[in-house]
């Protein structure tokens, strides 16, 4: 097998605040291939967001406490100077944000915005990155993209502002776009466009993609493999397939069970009991153990470690794996 | 714009001709009047007419000019002689403070402003919010005579107070301008500083901010071009006004300075009861704040797209 496009190992991203110390990303791997699709689920709060900051070099050094290891092909980006970093942020790794709104400057036009991600990291005149700019907006399903490109971020709908950063994330042709909560600020029905765009892109562009989404649905249909990330820590992971019909974990249980769908009757959505703890004072043990309906004695007192159960499916939870698969197929299939 | 000026004009003429117990004729006539004379006064500066013929005149000849050209801004009693002639080299010496000033509070408040909101909480921050406070709070009169006493007596750095023109000797002009330009910078320095560093604060810790890194682009260009440009639009609301203000006359600066500009002017005026001339620093005061916000709105329409179409 190639060499992983992205490992992250053991990555703590601590931030010192005056009421204790805020671990939002505490010791969470990862790796991913060329091409391959990442889903990332979890609550707001779990740490989601500041995990891939952290990866793209967008969190400030100095306002956090950062340790592990983050390799993109080989090197670690962690121990670069911030020059280099700048250098592979947006040339290689590009970044879709969560609110399309307020991510594009309001005083530039859109197609210079572009254009300018262009020169920032190759040396080609002003009239060659707008072209290019153009050429992007149209290939993100802009219509009339030399008239738009011409445009003020306010002159576009929310939709079209996504794609607007969807251009922006992919001019430079990097190999890891890494999309936080595309959809969330969305409409439900402009949601699906973008999702088939984000699809669309990285066939043509052969770029591997992290989703990172608190939408299992979403999960389900755009990507490959699924981590599954709790208050901080990865605490389950496996291919999309592994996840969905057979997950070790009850966090994702409840997940699973927190879906509406509309091809079966269901009266109430189940949610999962109680609120994702704050990263100041996460539980001791298993920090999922105030919330979960199968806690036992142990769960309070040891961290679960994240192992593999079979197939390269992991999962951190101390309940055994027969118990996993007794619930799973008893209480939580039916639903997914 | 130009209704708004109208009213200016009005109230200060209401002011000025109906509330002072002296009569301008007597002022004029000097103190031998005969009452001939007086009636003959009265007659000449329409004096004899009712407030609202008056101001019909006053308005009148500074839209089409008067015996001295335009606009015509009417005759002084005191130095009897055409107030536009006294006051257009007076106004042209008030710019020049003013220009300069504004290019110095501009240079020094933004970059100190921009410079302690990227280092927050540290040193350099902590000094220059210190020097705003200072600049805020401490009055242009004690400045400036501290400013005269340090640089002129002790160090002979400064020729002095008074004003050379441009023309007369460059270097000379520069010499009895810097420290004016500086007294009357420092002040709106401290503010624009703070209102920077505010607007900056904010401003770094928007999305769009967090996109142009994402898009790779140096630090500098983040900074400069991305989060100061954003910072700046309410920095050129305030502007406009502060600099119209000061095209009325630096009044403090200018008299310790002993500036000839439009400041002593006015002030003079209004001591000897000269009501023209102060009527007409007045209503040229008031344009520019007029005209500046004006300025404003247009350039702000230039700086936010979103101005343009709504």
């Amino acid at each position: 097998m190639a060499e992983p496009l992205l490992e992250v190992k053991n990555l703590k991203v601590y931030f010192d605040t005056p009421d204790g110390v805020v671990k939002a990303c505490d010791g969470v791997s990862l790796s991913l291939e060329p091409g391959e699709r990442l889903g990332v689920v979890g609550e707001s709060g779990s740490g989601k967001s500041v995990t891939f900051m952290t990866v793209m070099g967008l969190i400030d050094r100095k306002a956090a406490r950062i340790e592990g290891e983050v390799l993109f092909r080989g090197v670690n980006l962690l121990e670069l100077s911030r020059d280099d970093l700048r250098k592979v942020r947006g040339a290689e790794m590009g970044m879709v944000f969560q609110d399309p709104m307020s991510s594009l400057h309001p005083f530039y036009k859109v197609g210079a915005q572009i254009a300018e991600a262009i020169q920032a990291h190759e040396d080609v005149n002003d009239k060659d990155a707008m072209s290019r700019a153009v050429d992007m907006l149209g290939r993100v399903g802009i219509p009339k993209p030399d008239e738009r490109a011409r445009q003020y971020p306010h002159e576009f709908s929310g939709g079209m502002r996504q794609r607007a950063m969807i251009a922006m994330a992919l001019c430079l042709n990097p190999d890891l776009l890494i999309a936080d909560e595309p959809t969330t600020a969305l409409d439900v029905t402009v949601q699906a466009q973008i999702l088939d765009l984000i699809d669309r892109m990285r066939d043509e562009f052969q770029t591997a993609v992290i989703m990172i989404t608190h939408d299992l649905g979403v999960v389900a249909e755009h990507t490959d493999r699924v981590q599954v990330m709790y208050a901080g820590k990865v605490v389950e992971s496996g291919t999309r397939d592994h996840v969905y019909h057979g997950s070790y974990h009850p966090y994702t249980w409840g997940l699973l069970q927190s879906i509406s769908r509309l091809d079966e009757k269901q009266d109430r959505l189940k949610p999962i009991k109680g609120a994702p703890p704050s990263l100041i004072f996460v539980p001791p043990g298993c920090s999922f153990h105030p919330r979960c309906p199968y806690v036992m004695d142990v769960c309070k007192k040891e961290v679960p470690e994240l192992i593999e159960e079979e197939y390269g499916h992991k999962s951190a939870c101390h309940l055994s794996l027969e118990e996993k698969k007794r619930i799973f197929e008893a209480q939580v299939e039916v639903h997914s | 714009m130009v209704l708004v000026l109208l009213v200016i004009s009005m109230l200060t003429f209401l002011i000025f001709y109906v509330m002072p117990p002296g009569d301008p004729a007597l002022n004029f006539a000097g103190r031998h009047a005969t009452p001939d004379i007086l009636a003959e006064v009265k007659r000449q500066f329409s004096l004899d007419k009712p407030v609202y013929v008056q101001y019909y005149v006053f308005i009148k000849r500074l839209v089409v000019g008067d015996q001295f050209g335009w606009p015509g801004l009417g005759f002084s009693f005191q130095s009897r002689s055409s107030i536009r002639t006294q006051m257009l080299p007076r106004i042209w010496i008030t710019l020049q403070l003013a220009i300069g000033a504004a290019i110095t509070w501009l240079l020094l408040g933004i970059s100190i402003g921009v410079v302690s909101a990227l280092k927050r909480r540290s040193f350099a921050d902590r000094a220059a919010m210190g020097f705003a406070l200072f600049g805020v709070s401490a009055p242009v009169f004690w400045l400036a005579t501290i400013s005269l006493y340090v640089f002129w007596l002790k160090l002979h750095i400064s020729p002095g107070t008074g004003f050379t023109s441009f023309g007369t000797s460059p270097v000379s002009w520069f010499g009895h301008l810097i420290l004016p330009w500086i007294v009357l910078a420092l002040l709106f320095a401290a503010f624009y500083a703070r209102l920077v560093r505010g607007n900056m604060i904010e401003v770094m810790s928007e999305d769009y901010i967090r996109t142009a890194r994402a898009k790779g682009l140096p630090e500098r260009t983040v900074i400069l071009k991305h989060g100061l440009r954003s910072s700046l639009t309410p920095v050129v609301t305030l502007f406009g006004l502060d600099f119209g203000g000061l095209v009325g006359g630096a009044i403090v600066t200018e008299s310790v300075f002993n500036i000839p500009g439009l400041g002593p002017y006015v002030i003079d005026a209004v001591f000897r009861q000269d009501i023209p001339v102060v009527l007409a620093v007045t209503v040229f005061a008031a344009f520019g704040i007029t005209f500046m916000t004006l300025v404003v709105d247009v350039l702000y329409a230039y700086l936010d797209p979103r101005v343009r179409y709504a």
